[in-house]
């Protein structure tokens, strides 16, 4: 090393090209700049080189900012105009705020007209997190089985097939629903097998791979070192799994359960298509019942645009927008505290 | 270096010093088809620090991870020969690898704090092996925490995350784990290379005072560290042992010239 560092030999540097290119080019730099630069080691950069390279860096600053800014005027558009519509069922309309989230009667055609919501509002709520409920534990299992109990496996046919499971249509999911479950539940329960049940299990496995896939990436995210750790105070696979992992991914799946939620909240198509539709409260999980996403998608056609039965569906978008940014909300918080 | 620890008294009754607590026959691992440790012979004395010496890659390691089973949880990696703990062979296909890791414990390099509280992590290991009652496991954990010297430290805190400690801090706490369970031997690997050196200084100290009771092995990189804190040292390259004696011989008299050459810096 300390011979291909010595620039006083010019002789030396056409002699043993080879252990020169060995030696790192700083201290050669450094050594004998002059001879250095010719070979270009690290020459001064020429001028032109240098604009089109800042030419690139405005190109892309410029390029990445309008991306930026469309984003953020369609986002704030489309709260602006839910938000107008919405809120004018109220202020222009005269609904009172009070009859549209706590009343029960729905009938805006009626005489007199009625707009409670409230029955929409339960109804999606019920829908969204007793789907939750069935879909979580399965999905936190599934995602100890593929990164844990059999990583092998998991990754090469369960993991393509849950993430198949998120690109069915959800008019299929519905469809299924519908042929199905909604038959099975008419079979062994009283009703019409219509209902929140047949909605909630039907959107239940569409959230599974929300939440598998979240559950799956935080475990195989924690540091290896964790699980040895456990392995090594002499912890059996189960105790670490449920002693040492679970805790560490727990805020991780919570934001997958949330998230989970969200989907559900928002699914329109399949739940319409096996929930019956009926806009009251049910009293039970497998009479017809009704959720905010059905209730837009039904009635949207028959109104006019302006008209206070118009309206009154952009207040129930606006209740959707709204718990939409509750459920970020919730995500970012969880988020913030498993980073703690 | 003071021989003060009461225990260390019972421990010397007990285990005879100078016999094999551990002791590794003809031991090869593979990771597939690479042979990473090739026929190593090599036995660890009760209350003795023997240090793993060689370059990045030379498989000291992976058979200190082979020692306690640990390799088992990498795919594709296996043993052949034997491990023997008084008198039996740990690395048979029967053995009891949980039991096993009870009596083996492992400090890495990388400091691994369960996402829990600091009592939690000392508490992990000795609730699963059975205890119970609140104030048997207070006392571990003081007694733990004590040895480690963080006591002192974390006394007024022992219900926040092990994760807001420094790295000295998680690193003596990760040791504090380790002994909870009551280990005979304990595998080191790295233990202070991810660590500034005044924590550095604190992990050997503590290594010191350890040996007392315990049976150790190091991996380390720092020639420095291995002649500070080891009685013998074994100087491993490309999966073979090739040298082990007394630290000081090693370090002022090596037989081979391989281990003359690395210890001196002309290669690795």
């Amino acid at each position: 090393m300390k011979a291909t560092l010595d620039p006083a030999r010019p002789g030396s540097e056409g002699a043993e090209p080879t252990s020169r290119a060995e030696a790192s080019s700083e201290p050669r730099a450094e050594a004998s700049p002059a001879s250095a630069a010719p070979s270009g080691g690290t020459p001064p950069r020429p001028t032109a080189r240098r604009k089109s390279r800042s030419g690139g860096e405005w190109f892309g600053k410029t390029y990445t900012l309008i991306c930026v800014a469309v984003l953020i005027v369609t986002i704030f558009s489309i709260v602006y105009f839910v938000a107008s519509k919405g809120l004018s069922t109220f202020f222009v309309n005269g609904v009172s705020l009070k009859e549209f989230l706590f009343g029960t009667k729905w009938a805006p055609d009626g005489e007199p007209q009625s707009f409670g919501a409230l029955p929409f509002i339960t109804g999606s709520f019920v829908t969204s997190i007793l789907a939750a409920c069935i879909s979580a534990p399965l999905a936190f299992c599934a995602a100890i089985f593929m990164t844990e109990l059999m990583p092998k496996f998991g990754k090469r046919v369960m993991q393509p097939v849950i993430e198949l499971l998120a690109g069915i249509p959800s008019v299929v999911y519905g469809f299924v629903g519908l042929t199905v479950i909604v038959p099975f539940f008419r079979a062994i329960f009283p009703g019409q097998g219509l209902g929140l049940a047949a909605g909630a299990v039907v959107l239940s496995i569409m959230i599974l791979p929300t939440i598998t896939t979240i559950a799956t990436d935080a475990m195989s995210n924690l540091p290896r070192g964790l699980k040895e750790g456990s392995y090594a105070l002499g912890a059996t696979r189960w105790q670490t799994i449920s002693r040492s992992i679970l805790p560490a991914v727990i805020p991780s799946m919570l934001t997958g359960v949330v998230l989970g939620i969200a989907r559900a909240f928002g699914e329109a198509l399949a739940v319409q298509m096996v929930i019956g539709n009926a806009p009251h409260i049910p009293s039970s999980l497998f009479e017809s019942a009704s959720t905010l996403t059905s209730v837009i998608t039904l009635s949207m056609g028959n109104t006019i645009m302006g008209q206070v039965q118009n309206n009154v569906l952009w207040s129930l978008a606006l209740v959707l927008l709204v718990m939409t940014f509750v459920f970020v909300a919730i995500v970012r918080v969880l988020e913030r505290r498993s980073l703690r | 270096m003071a021989i003060a620890a009461p225990s260390s008294a019972i421990g010397a009754s007990t285990r005879p010093g100078g016999s094999a607590a551990l002791a590794a026959e003809q031991l090869s691992i593979f990771y597939g088809e690479k042979e990473a440790v090739k026929k190593v012979d090599l036995s660890f004395a009760r209350g003795s620090v023997t240090a793993l010496i060689g370059p990045s890659g030379c498989g000291k390691s992976t058979f200190l991870r082979s020692l306690n089973r640990m390799n088992d949880t990498i795919a594709g990696a296996s043993a052949k020969g034997s491990i023997w703990l008084d008198g039996e062979d740990i690395n048979a296909p029967g053995t009891d690898v949980v039991s096993l890791r009870q009596r083996i414990g492992m400090v890495w390099q990388k400091p691994n704090p369960f996402y829990k509280s600091i009592y939690e992590n000392v508490a992990f290991g000795p609730r699963y092996h059975g205890v119970r009652n609140k104030r048997e496991l207070d006392e571990i954990v003081e007694s733990c925490l004590r040895r480690t010297a963080l006591w002192d430290e974390t006394k007024d805190r022992l219900n926040q995350s092990a994760l807001a400690l420094s790295g000295g801090q998680q690193q003596r706490l990760c040791i504090a784990r380790a002994l909870s369970v009551q280990p005979e031997i304990l595998l080191m690997d790295e233990p202070a290379s991810a660590l500034d050196p005044v924590s550095t200084s604190k992990i050997e100290e503590l290594i010191s005072e350890l040996k007392q009771e315990y049976c150790i092995v190091i991996v380390t990189h720092n020639m420095g560290q291995a002649a500070r804190v080891s009685d013998k040292t074994a100087f491993f390259y490309m999966g073979n042992l090739i040298e082990h004696n007394e630290t000081n011989v090693i370090f002022t008299n090596p037989e081979k010239k391989q281990t003359d050459d690395y210890i001196s810096g002309r290669f690795g």
